[in-house]
C-alpha cells in the first residue's frame, strides 16, 4: 500500500495525461491501466486505424491510380496479416513512449483493474484477482468507453462485432455492413473499400457525418458512393437474423416503408459508445450514464475527479486530454479556475478528409446570425493539382460584422493537418483580416483557407 | 494659399481633442494668432489660435465632436482663392503606423471617419509607459463598435487577454450608450454622462494616486482668532483705499508658504530610487469650476507677499472657470491648498496631487467655547488642519513638525508680513 496525493484510474489520453501534468507539479501520481498505457484511442482507436488508413490509401491509389503517375506493374497484391500488424506495432511502440513517460516522470504505472474505496482509497484488482488499497488525497476517473451495441444484435466478437475487433480481423471479410455512419463506421467503410470488400453503410438520418455541415457531409456521400460503397441514409436496422454463417439485417426507410435484408458476412456496430465505470462507482452521480462532474472536474463525491469519454460527449481524445490537464491544474494549482472545452477541431480519417471547427452554416442559420461563407475548391489549387488530390474545398463561415471566424469546414486530402491553423485563429479570436493580412506559403494546401477567407468578402483571387 | 486648420497638440498627453465651440463662422476673416475655436483637452478647455491668415472657407468638425490630434478642423484660403476642388471633404489625418487601432481597423475606414473616441481616450498616459493593451481582434472591433475603452476591461484569456466576452459584459462607457439602463417605474430614468477630459484625468490621476501612494493623515487646531481681527483690520483698510478684499485663504497660502520654507521635507517628490527636494515654493491650489476641479499653481511663491498671492489666485481661479488657463498653468506644482471652509466643512482629508508629497485640507473657522490660559471659558474661533502626506517622503514627525510651524504662522499673522 502506497499513499499518493493522485491516483488516476485510466490510462488513456485523458488519464495519463492528467497523471503527468500532475507529476510535473510536483505531486505523487499513481495511474492505473486494466489493459496497456494510451487506452482506447492509442491501441484500440484513433492511431491503429490511421495507420490502417494509411495502408488503404496506398493500395487504393496503387489500384485504381497508378497509372496517372505513370507506374504500372501486373501482379499488386496485399498481405491482410501484415496489413494488421502494421497497425498493431505503432500502437505497441506508442503504448511503450507512454510507459517510458510514467518512468521518466516517476508516476507509479500500475496495472489492473481501478475502484473506488472508502476514506480515500483506491482498491486495484490485478489480472490473479489479487487486491491492494493505495491511499490518495485525490481520484481522478478517466476510464473512457467502449463501443455501444444494439439491443437486438449483441456483439459476438465474429460477425457482430465493433470498431475494436474491426480492425484486429484475422481475414479480410467478404462483405461488410456498418450501421452507423459518424467518423469510425465512414472510416472503416473507407478501408474495407479500399481493399475490396463489398461495403454497406446504413444510417438512420439523412446524411453521412451527421454532425459536420451539411454541405461537407453531401460531398464526401457523392465520393463514397462513387468509390463503390453502398450508402443508405435515411434508413434504420429494424432487426437481424444471425443464426446463419452470414447477418441477416432487416431495413427500413426511417421515415417508414417496404423493408429489405442485408446479408453480409460481417456487421460493424458503430452508432456510438456505453461508459466504462470504475468498481464501486455507485454513490457517483451519473447523468445519462455518464459521470456528472462540477465547474472543477469534481464529481458528486469530494476529491474524485472526472475527465474524458467517461464524462460524455464530445468523445474524443483531444477533448479528454484538455480536461484532464484543467482537472489536475484546479486540484493542485493554487487559484486556478479550470476551464471546459468550448472549441475543438472534428476530423475525419477517410479518404477524402474531413475536418471542421465551429458552428456549421446550418447552425448560424438557426441561430440567425449574420454571416458570410467563403469557398475554395482543391480543384483550383495548384498544389492539391500537383499531388494529384484535387477532390474537396474549404468552406470558412464568418461574422459579417466583424469578420469573425464562425466555422471552419474542410473536405479533401490534408484537410485534418490545415484545420489547426483555423483552431489557433478562432482561439485567438483573429477576423477574416488576420487571415487575409497572413502570408501563406505557395504553393501549399493552406492556401485554399486563404481564397476562402477572401471569397468571403467578394475578392478571392484564383476562382 | 489654401491651409487647413488641424487639431493641435495642447498640451503633452494630448492625443484628441473636442471641438467646444467655433468662434468664427464659414466666411468669416481671421488673421494670424486670432482665436478661431474652443478646444477642451485633456486638461483643461482653451482657446485655439489661427496659424494662417485668410477667409474660412469650410468647417469640417460640429461643435461637441471629438477628434484625434491631427485631424482637420477647417480649410482658410487666402482672400479671393479659389477652393480645392476636394474642398468638400477633409484630407484624412495622419495616422501612426502600427498603432494598435489603425492596424486593426479595416483599411477603407481609415478615410471614412476618424477614429473614434473611445479606445484611444486613455491610451496617452498609458502608451507613455510602454504598456500595450492585449487584445484579440474580435475584441478589438467589438468594443470600437459599443465605444467601450479597453484599458480599462479586465482581461480573462491567456495572460490577461482581452477577449470578446470580456468586452460583451463590460460596462459601457464613454459612448453615451444606453445599454441597460431601463426607466424605472416611476417615470426616472437614470442617465449615463459620457467623460469629459477633464473628468477622466481626475478619475485617472486620482486613482493612480491612492492606490499607489501610501497616505497618512495629520490633523491639527489651529486658534484664528488672531487672524480674524488682522484679517479685519487689512481689509478695513485695503477697501478705504479703493483695494482688494482678502480672504482667510489668502493668508493660508502665504502661511503655507512660509512653513514650507521652514521644512522643506515637505516640499518633494518621490521619484522611484530618489526624493527630489525643490527650492522654490510652486503652490497648486485646488479650484473647483463647473464640472470639476483644477489646480492652478503660483508659481515661486516664497517671494510673494499676501497681496501678490491673493492677486494671482484671483485671476487664475477666474479663469479657470473661464476654461481660458493654459496647460503649463497647471503643471509644476510642489504643494497642494484645498480649502472647503466656505462651504462649512468642519475638517477633511484630501487626495494627494501626484507627483506632490503633500496636500493641505482647510476647514472652516467655527466660533466655540474655549478654556484660556486662566482656565476660564470664553468664546474663541478654531479651525481644523488636515495633511494628506506620501509616507514615502514624509515621516510623521516631518508631517508633524511642517503643521505646528503652520500653526504657528496662522496663530501669530504679524509673522506674514515680512
Amino acid at each position: 500500500m502506497a499513499s499518493y496525493d493522485l491516483i488516476v484510474i485510466g490510462g488513456g489520453p485523458a488519464g495519463y495525461v492528467g497523471a503527468i501534468r500532475a507529476a510535473q507539479l510536483g505531486k505523487r501520481v499513481a495511474c492505473i491501466e486494466k489493459e496497456r498505457a494510451g487506452g482506447t484511442c492509442l491501441n484500440w482507436g484513433c492511431i491503429p486505424t490511421k495507420a490502417l488508413l494509411k495502408n488503404a490509401e496506398l493500395y487504393h491509389t496503387m489500384k485504381h491510380h497508378a497509372d496517372d503517375f505513370g507506374i504500372s506493374f501486373s501482379n499488386l497484391k496485399y498481405d491482410w496479416e501484415k496489413v494488421i500488424k502494421r497497425s498493431r506495432s505503432v500502437s505497441d511502440q506508442l503504448a511503450g513512449g507512454i510507459e517510458f513517460l510514467f518512468k521518466k516522470n516517476k508516476i507509479d504505472y500500475i496495472r489492473g483493474v481501478g475502484g473506488l474505496a472508502a476514506n480515500g482509497k483506491v482498491e486495484v484488482i490485478d489480472a490473479d484477482g489479487k487486491s491492494e488499497l493505495h491511499t490518495t488525497e485525490n481520484v481522478l476517473v478517466a476510464t473512457g468507453c467502449v463501443s455501444r451495441e444494439l439491443p437486438f444484435l449483441p456483439f459476438d466478437s465474429k460477425k457482430v462485432i465493433g470498431s475494436r475487433e474491426a480492425m484486429n480481423l484475422p481475414k479480410q471479410p467478404k462483405s461488410i455492413t456498418i450501421i452507423g455512419a459518424g467518423a469510425i463506421g465512414i472510416e472503416f467503410a473507407y478501408f474495407f473499400n479500399a481493399y475490396g470488400t463489398e461495403v454497406t453503410v446504413v444510417e438512420m438520418v439523412d446524411t453521412v457525418l451527421p454532425i459536420e455541415d451539411n454541405e461537407v457531409s453531401k460531398t464526401l456521400e457523392k465520393s463514397l458512393i462513387k468509390q463503390g460503397i453502398n450508402v443508405m441514409t435515411s434508413t434504420k436496422t429494424v432487426s437481424a437474423d444471425t443464426s446463419g454463417k452470414s447477418v441477416k439485417l432487416t431495413v427500413e426507410p426511417a421515415e417508414g416503408g417496404e423493408s429489405q435484408v442485408l446479408e453480409s458476412e460481417v456487421v460493424l456496430v458503430a452508432i456510438g459508445i456505453a461508459p466504462v465505470l470504475p468498481n464501486n462507482s455507485e454513490q457517483i452521480k451519473l447523468e445519462r450514464g455518464f459521470i456528472d462532474t462540477d465547474a472543477r472536474y469534481q464529481t458528486s463525491v469530494p476529491n474524485v475527479f472526472a475527465a474524458g469519454d467517461i464524462t460524455g460527449p464530445p468523445w474524443l481524445a483531444h477533448t479528454g486530454s484538455y480536461e484532464a490537464v484543467q482537472a489536475v491544474e484546479g486540484m493542485f494549482v493554487e487559484g486556478h479556475k479550470p476551464k471546459q472545452v468550448g472549441l475543438f477541431p472534428a476530423c475525419t480519417y477517410c479518404h477524402p478528409e474531413v475536418a471542421s471547427i465551429g458552428l456549421t452554416e446550418e447552425a448560424c442559420k438557426e441561430q440567425g446570425l449574420d454571416y458570410t461563407v467563403g469557398k475554395f475548391p482543391f480543384a483550383a489549387s495548384g498544389r492539391a493539382l500537383a499531388v494529384a488530390d484535387s477532390e474537396g474545398f474549404v468552406k470558412m463561415i464568418f461574422d459579417k460584422k466583424h469578420g469573425e471566424i464562425l466555422g471552419a469546414h474542410m473536405i479533401g486530402g490534408g484537410a485534418t493537418e490545415l484545420i489547426a491553423e483555423i483552431g489557433l485563429a478562432m482561439n485567438l479570436e483573429a477576423t477574416a483580416e488576420e487571415i487575409e493580412a497572413t502570408i501563406h506559403a505557395h504553393p501549399t494546401l493552406a492556401e485554399a483557407i486563404h481564397e476562402a477567407t477572401s471569397d468571403a468578402f467578394g475578392h478571392a483571387i484564383h476562382i | 494659399m489654401a491651409a487647413y486648420v488641424t487639431m493641435p497638440k495642447l498640451s503633452d498627453t494630448m492625443s484628441e481633442g473636442t471641438l467646444v465651440k467655433w468662434l468664427k463662422s464659414e466666411g468669416d476673416t481671421v488673421g494670424m494668432d486670432e482665436e478661431i475655436a474652443e478646444v477642451e483637452t485633456d486638461k483643461a478647455t482653451m482657446a485655439m489660435p489661427s496659424f494662417d491668415e485668410g477667409v474660412i472657407h469650410k468647417i469640417y468638425v460640429k461643435e461637441g465632436e471629438t477628434v484625434p490630434l491631427g485631424a482637420t478642423l477647417a480649410l482658410i484660403l487666402e482672400d479671393g482663392e479659389e477652393p480645392p476642388a476636394d474642398a468638400d471633404t477633409p484630407p484624412a489625418p495622419p495616422v501612426e503606423e502600427g498603432s494598435e487601432e489603425t492596424a486593426a481597423a479595416p483599411a477603407t475606414d481609415k478615410a471614412a471617419a476618424p477614429a473614434k473616441p473611445a479606445s484611444a481616450a486613455i491610451t496617452p498616459a498609458l502608451s507613455s509607459g510602454g504598456i500595450r493593451v492585449k487584445a484579440s481582434p474580435v475584441a478589438r472591433k467589438l468594443a470600437d463598435e459599443l465605444g467601450i475603452d479597453l484599458s480599462r476591461v479586465r482581461g480573462t484569456g491567456p495572460g490577461g487577454r482581452i477577449v470578446k466576452d470580456d468586452v460583451e459584459f463590460a460596462p459601457v462607457g464613454g459612448g453615451g450608450s444606453n445599454l441597460g439602463l431601463l426607466p424605472s417605474n416611476d417615470g426616472l430614468t437614470d442617465t449615463n454622462i459620457p467623460l469629459t477630459g477633464m473628468r477622466r484625468v481626475i478619475a485617472e490621476r486620482l486613482l493612480e494616486s491612492k492606490t499607489t501612494i501610501p497616505h497618512f493623515y495629520l490633523n491639527i487646531e489651529v486658534d484664528t482668532e488672531s487672524l480674524m481681527d488682522l484679517r479685519g483690520k487689512v481689509n478695513q483698510a485695503s477697501l478705504a483705499n479703493g483695494g482688494p478684499k482678502y480672504t482667510v485663504n489668502d493668508f493660508i497660502m502665504r502661511s503655507t508658504v512660509l512653513a514650507t520654507a521652514a521644512v522643506p521635507e515637505v516640499n518633494a517628490s518621490f521619484m522611484g530610487d530618489s526624493v527630489q527636494q525643490y527650492g522654490e515654493v510652486n503652490l497648486s491650489v485646488a479650484v473647483a469650476i463647473p464640472d470639476g476641479l483644477v489646480t492652478p499653481v503660483i508659481r515661486s511663491a516664497q517671494n510673494k507677499s499676501i497681496k501678490e498671492l491673493a492677486t494671482e489666485l484671483k485671476d487664475l481661479a477666474v479663469r479657470a472657470r473661464d476654461k481660458k488657463l493654459a496647460p503649463e498653468e497647471m503643471l509644476g506644482g510642489t504643494i497642494t491648498i484645498s480649502n472647503l471652509g466656505a462651504f462649512g466643512i468642519g475638517h477633511f482629508d484630501a487626495i494627494i496631487n501626484p507627483p506632490q508629497s503633500a496636500i493641505l485640507s482647510i476647514g472652516t473657522i467655527t466660533k466655540l467655547p474655549v478654556i484660556n490660559d486662566a482656565n476660564q471659558i470664553v468664546p474663541g474661533q478654531r479651525m481644523w488642519i488636515g495633511m494628506s502626506c506620501d509616507h514615502r517622503v514624509i515621516d510623521g514627525a516631518v508631517g508633524a513638525r511642517f503643521l505646528s510651524e503652520l500653526k504657528r504662522f496662522i496663530e501669530n499673522p504679524f509673522l506674514l508680513i515680512s
